[in-house]
């Protein structure tokens, strides 16, 4: 994306985060309502350099920073690290064999026999 | 006669133990239990405004507690907001690691190594020996260059900003801190509340230098910015030799999101919004 400069945009960022999220009933969710209130609260100034809409445009891109970044490492981590160890079947399935099967049992599933 | 009062009052009493509707009751989560089995057991995540103007994370109808037990109250309602949207944005199991807001919540609250603000000033104070920034290389020449005109100017930002000198060094030992930095810089920290240098001490760790984050903290730099100069070097040799994605990618937004949720979580605390509404006249 390009540099993202304007509020607007920023604004537009965070809520596709949200809706990411929290699917299609983003709307009515706190986080919503709240950024969109701080974005409208922060839009108007008479100085040319507001030092609290600067801080305010700092934590937006922050907040929007930790968003992607979480989803990001959520999906990389479930990408590469997120299948934990292969069951017995799947090993044998590796090289092409299958595991025997006993329709009795093996004899010592019950072992130490507790009576 | 006064038996069957007795016997009434007494059932009334453990009728409403029973029902436990009518009162909100907390609900004790085992953080110990780290494997990612923790299924989500709530619908709805609310916020409520407790005692003390101070604000209380609802998971269905419990309140939310901190590990050991006290309740999960924050000073202000956008951080609440933003845990709350961190336990909502958990799907079938809950990722304790995905949720760094409410880690750093509940280490303020418990504070569990029992520090005070001298001690974590101190230990900020004593990573400014090993910071990353003053530690340069000799060679290759590459890496020389880039840490020139990368680090160089944070370093002077900040040596004008506080009136201080650090220098840059090349050798093991590192640079020599006057104590007058050190000084001015203790001074700094101790206009921090207790929660702002439980956040501050965070990104200090994940950055691995103090520089960066008070250039972060002051919003000289964004989130990414410092992440990138934290890693300089890994960033050149990932420009030299490749990237790899389940590393190098994996890492840098582990860093970006607990870098970004440090940096919120001090602003959070330390921050007061008043609006002034001008008058329009037209």
């Amino acid at each position: 994306m390009a540099s993202l400069s304007s509020p607007l945009r920023v604004c537009r960022e965070i809520l596709k985060e949200l809706r990411a999220i929290q699917g299609p009933s983003y709307k009515q969710s706190l986080a919503y309502n709240y950024v969109l209130d701080q974005f409208r609260k922060n839009k108007v100034t008479g100085e040319r350099y507001c030092r609290a809409q600067q801080e305010a445009r700092h934590a937006s891109l922050t907040y929007l920073c930790l968003l992607v970044s979480t989803r990001n490492h959520l999906a990389l981590h479930n990408l590469y690290h997120g299948k934990g160890e292969r069951s017995p079947e799947e090993v044998a399935g590796l090289v092409g064999l299958r595991l025997p099967t006993q329709p009795g049992g093996k004899g010592w599933e019950n072992w130490p026999h507790v009576i | 006669m006064f038996k069957s009062i007795i016997r009434l009052n007494s059932g009334a009493i453990s009728f409403c133990k029973v029902c436990p509707r009518h009162q909100a009751f907390r609900v004790t989560l085992k953080y110990s239990t780290a494997s990612a089995d923790r299924k989500r057991f709530y619908e709805d995540v609310s916020i409520s405004q407790g005692e003390g103007g101070l604000y209380e994370v609802n998971l269905d109808r419990r309140k939310l507690k901190t590990p050991s037990g006290k309740l999960f109250t924050v000073p202000n309602e956008a951080l609440a907001i933003a845990v709350a949207t961190e336990w909502d944005a958990q799907k079938d199991t809950i990722k304790f690691y995905t949720m760094h807001l409410t880690t750093l919540c509940n280490t303020a609250l418990d504070n569990p190594t029992q520090r005070n603000k001298d001690q974590m000033i101190s230990a900020a104070l004593k990573f400014l020996e090993t910071d990353t920034i003053c530690y340069r290389v000799d060679e290759p020449p590459g890496l020389v260059e880039l840490q020139k005109n990368e680090w160089d100017p944070v370093l002077q930002w900040i040596e004008n900003r506080y009136n201080v000198t650090i220098g840059s060094s090349s050798s093991i030992l590192g640079p020599e801190i006057p104590q007058g930095t050190k000084d001015r810089f203790r001074q700094h920290l101790s206009s921090y509340t207790a929660w702002s240098l439980t956040g501050l001490e965070f990104v200090i760790t994940q950055l691995k230098s103090l520089v960066l984050s008070l250039g972060m903290i002051d919003r000289h730099l964004s989130v990414e910015q410092a992440v990138l100069l934290s890693r300089l070097e890994e960033e050149y040799q990932i420009r030299r030799w490749g990237n790899v994605e389940w590393a190098h990618d994996y890492d840098m937004y582990e860093l970006r999101a607990r870098t970004a949720a440090g940096a919120l979580f001090v602003h959070l605390s330390s921050e007061s919004s008043t609006v002034k509404h001008k008058l329009m006249q037209d």
